[in-house]
């Protein structure tokens, strides 16, 4: 594929999560001035920050006058899981020069990512999968902007936006991102481990059990597809 | 600190996690670790699906018939694994999501 087809595919290919994540985008933008943020604050959030769990946690939290430090800890926590995002595609940019790594890594999200490792995973030999990763990132990052946009204009005028239930969104996608990613035993155990572990550690502070329970996740699909691997060994 | 710091330093930690891997191109990974890395969407993703189903307002465990998060949440399971189609699944999720909050009478209607 071309560069522009691979740019363009990416955008098709981000449409449904671009559907998810809009609700979530609005909602910060209408519950930001809540939280004490002017209109240019919550905009400057979302275009410089561009990291949707950690920017809904900081202004609720800033609403309960919790001090910057709490603040900064809990969304270097929460997103140290793009940190293994960072690792998986890693191999796949290596061979970029800066000026492509530094804006796609700026423009990393869980979406862009469920997209990106698709597409990189797919067999095919493509010189331009770079250009994907830039569309489903360029797409994600202006549909946030224009989101965050439209709950600073209009979120004032629906009353009890919050209490609709929106963020469900954000569920169905990502179950629809993940679901079909079980093809195995060891997937489907990462996914039933890390969900237990984060149920199990919800109570931990700055949000840590969501890395605990990513890392259990990775643990014991890894042991089990090392399991899997010496039986079939053996047999 | 003023509102405008805060949001500098969150961009500064933001960007150093995400550029944190590519920021070493020349790294090359074991592959124990190449191969844990498969399990990193699907764990991280449940991660902060199953907490949503469950404790909808992130504080009590909610294992309850009106806790629509988590019907609509076991229906979207269901309609992914049949249509493995992101569409379909946000779609029909959403259209149960809001017709069982509707039935249960917690919409702000």
């Amino acid at each position: 594929m071309s560069r522009q087809s691979e740019f363009l595919q990416a955008t098709r290919d981000m449409l449904p999560l671009l559907v998810g994540a809009m609700p979530f985008g609005i909602i910060f933008g209408a519950l930001a001035a809540s939280a004490g943020l002017s209109a240019g604050q919550t905009l400057g959030m979302s275009l410089l920050v561009f990291a949707g769990s950690a920017q809904f946690i900081v202004i609720s939290l800033l609403g309960t006058g919790a001090g910057a430090a709490v603040l900064l800890l809990t969304t270097l926590v929460v997103n140290l899981r793009h940190a293994l995002y960072s690792a998986t595609l890693q191999p796949f940019v290596r061979h970029l020069p800066a000026r492509w790594r530094v804006p796609l890594a700026f423009w990393l999200t869980d979406e862009a990512f469920a997209v990106v490792q698709h597409r990189y995973a797919a067999a095919d030999s493509s010189p331009y999968k770079h250009w994907y990763f830039l569309g489903a990132a360029l797409a994600m990052y202006l549909n946030w902007q224009l989101c965050t946009l439209i709950g600073v204009l209009f979120g004032q005028s629906v009353p009890d936006l919050a209490a609709w239930g929106l963020d469900f969104a954000m569920l169905a996608t990502f179950i629809g991102v993940v679901v079909p990613m079980l093809r195995n035993r060891p997937q489907v155990a990462a996914a039933l481990v890390a969900g237990a572990v984060a149920l199990a550690c919800h109570g931990w502070p700055y949000k840590l059990g969501l890395l605990a329970a990513a890392a259990s996740g990775i643990a014991v699909g890894l042991l089990l597809e090392l399991h899997v691997a010496r039986a079939e060994e053996l047999a | 600190m003023s509102t405008w710091s805060l949001i500098l330093a969150m961009a500064a930690i933001t960007f150093a996690i995400r550029y944190s891997l590519f920021a070493f191109p020349h790294l090359r990974f074991p592959l124990l670790v190449r191969q844990g890395l498969h399990y990193v969407p699907s764990a991280v993703l449940s991660a902060i699906v199953i907490p949503g189903m469950f404790m909808p307002d992130g504080q009590h465990f909610a294992l309850a018939l009106d806790n629509a998060y988590l019907l609509a949440g076991l229906a979207s399971i269901l309609i992914a694994a049949l249509t493995r189609h992101l569409l379909a699944t946000i779609g029909g999720g959403l259209l149960i999501f809001f017709l069982l909050r509707g039935l249960l009478g917690q919409l702000p209607l």
